[in-house]
């Protein structure tokens, strides 16, 4: 069966950027055509039909997201759309290579999802280093402003809709939409409390919708193609394809564009070409470094977000890291946890403090000085830093892979502390 | 003093917000772009075009890790140290980069060709392990491939 590969089947296999002239013959800003003939509510009523969910991570059904925003002549203006294009989930490899290879699909998505809510800016909020991203980006939103897909009076419908490029500075933070609101206001990227949420009270305090770049780039095809068509692409109830990744000791990492629901052991085997060879798996985390390991016996797990949760874990962004037989397990999560130390944002005690005290223990595993009693402290840790304690989902996510990393691999981490020494080293 | 150049590139940046401040972080990203790092006296210059405090746009600057506050050399290579690139080998990436180039992680050679600072996943996973020298990222890096890519950045 050849599976239809909306996102991705139109990308050029040199890796160049698919130019204005060559998406529209492809049948590129057709559904904002469409769009623009329908009312904004009909919008959010197909994304609705559609059970997109968003693919930056956290898997809210976008339609209903949008459906808080304010809409009719009483609501507040400037309303607005941000692209959350700051991806930078260690393990993710994806928008970028959406960005890169077809930027006028984000453009367009974004011109159909503004109208759907009547926002009046947009604003892409792209991290600092993908530099390719914002040249191409750039060229893309100045060719969708002369062919009229942007600005004032789109295509004659009489809806204006500006589109601005922000390039951010670093920080894993601001991938949480509030810290990333906080940023592009030209502030610290700490999250604000919620509610009020940004549907409501967003950017410079006015309704706002953020979005990852995967999901957006759903929304014209949905329009353009039914919402009926859209379930159709997924094995499972939430609509769609998403787009897979497997990087770490396997033979082909790569990013392939599959039905959402293929199983896992369909995208380890044969796409990413099984563990290279002597090698053995041990597990991966789903869907980058903030998600919980799955091990061998969730093989068989339909990669969608009811399914993997119900293993145990979150589809994430879809983008796994694979642990062989031949890498440490304690200095895998040493590595997340590292670097969630260092880019926790300062602003709650639990945070900041937690886990600088949880990477200390694990670097002092692997250099063999660790006493019994630290595998009592991180355990305790993964309570200390959960839902419900810290301001925000950052630490939580933190320790999804310590949790999961001392259940399934609790005598690795005993051996590190009996031997007083990293066995892998 | 701000160049009119670098004054253009904010005037063009404000012209996309509703006020000043929202454009601080493209501002000091413009002067950095001009002048390789953010001083004190761009602090001022930039808080002052803007009607900020200094403290505050400072507080801001010191947030973001790719607003540089110190010199860097011509050259800068941030070398990425997350898990896919930590699993395919980053620590060796790294101390070759600092035997070649005799500079330690955090700093820069001594005739100012090079600064090394470390980064968060780049977002080649797939190719690991990355580097991203100034505007190129670099991928599926082996022991020549960065004999190879050092040669081309002198």
């Amino acid at each position: 069966m050849t599976s239809e590969r909306p996102l991705t089947g139109n990308l050029r296999p040199d890796g160049q950027a698919v130019d204005i002239a060559a998406y529209e013959q492809a049948g590129g800003y057709q559904g904002l055509r469409k769009a623009l003939t329908l009312q904004p509510q009909d919008i959010t009523d197909l994304v609705k039909q559609s059970n997109l969910r968003g693919r930056g991570g956290a898997g809210f059904p976008t339609g209903i997201k949008w459906s808080f925003v304010p809409m009719g002549d009483d609501a507040p203006h400037p309303k607005y759309l941000v692209c959350n294009a700051d991806e930078m989930e260690p393990g993710t490899f994806k928008d970028r290579v959406l960005m890169e290879g077809d930027p006028h699909q984000l453009i367009e998505g974004m011109a159909v999802a503004a109208y759907a809510i009547q926002a009046d800016i947009g604003y892409i909020f792209l991290r600092g280093e993908y530099r390719t991203s914002a040249q191409r980006l750039t060229f893309a939103l100045n060719e969708a402003r002369e062919r009229g897909y942007l600005g004032q009076n789109i295509l004659g419908s009489g809806y204006n809709f500006e589109l601005h490029l922000h390039v951010s500075a670093g920080r894993y933070i601001c991938g949480e939409e509030t810290a990333l609101l906080n940023a592009l206001e030209g502030k610290r990227a700490h999250p604000r409390t919620k509610p009020p949420f940004p549907q409501v009270s967003g950017l410079f305090g006015k309704p706002t919708i953020v979005q990852n770049v995967e999901t957006l780039c759903n929304i014209q095809h949905i329009v353009a193609k039914g919402p009926d068509w859209f379930r159709s692409l997924s094995l499972t109830e939430d609509g769609g394809t998403k787009l897979y990744g497997v990087s770490g000791k396997v033979n082909r990492p790569g990013l392939w564009e599959l039905p959402l629901g293929t199983p896992l052991r369909e995208i380890l085997e044969e796409h990413a070409g099984g563990m290279r060879d002597g090698l053995e798996f041990r597990g991966l985390l789903p869907g980058g470094a903030s998600t919980d390991f799955l091990v061998e016996e969730h093989l068989d797990t339909p990669m969608d977000y009811t399914q993997v949760q119900k293993a145990g874990s979150r589809l994430g962004t879809g983008t796994m890291v694979v642990l062989d037989s031949k890498t440490c397990p304690v200095g895998m999560v040493w590595n997340l946890e590292h670097f969630f130390a260092q880019e926790s944002c300062g602003w709650c005690t639990p945070c900041w403090s937690g886990l600088a005290w949880t990477e200390k223990i694990l670097l002092s595993m692997e250099n063999g000085t660790a006493v019994p009693q630290d595998l009592d402290t991180l355990r305790f840790q993964t309570k200390f830093l959960g839902i419900g304690n810290t301001f925000c989902a950052f630490a939580p996510g933190a320790v999804e892979p310590l949790q999961s990393a001392l259940k399934y691999f609790a005598a690795d981490f005993e051996r590190h502390v009996d031997e007083k020494r990293c066995p892998w080293r | 003093m701000l160049t009119a150049e670098e004054q253009n590139e904010i005037n063009h940046e404000l012209e996309h917000y509703p006020n000043k401040q929202a454009v601080c972080i493209d501002a000091m990203l413009i002067v950095q772009r001009h002048r390789g790092w953010v001083s004190d006296e761009s602090i001022r210059d930039i808080a002052e075009f803007l009607g900020m405090s200094t403290a505050d746009l400072d507080g801001v600057a010191t947030f973001y890790n790719l607003i540089r506050r110190k010199p860097v050399g011509r050259h800068v290579a941030l070398i990425c140290d997350s898990i896919s690139c930590w699993i395919m080998g980053c620590d060796r990436v790294r101390d070759q980069l600092c035997a070649r180039l005799g500079a330690p992680l955090g700093g820069s050679t001594a005739d100012g060709r090079f600064t090394l600072l470390p980064i968060v996943c780049l977002g080649a996973c797939d190719r690991a392990p990355a580097i991203m020298i100034d505007d190129d990222l670099h991928t599926d890096l082996d022991e020549q491939r960065i004999d190879q890519i050092l040669e081309q950045y002198r």
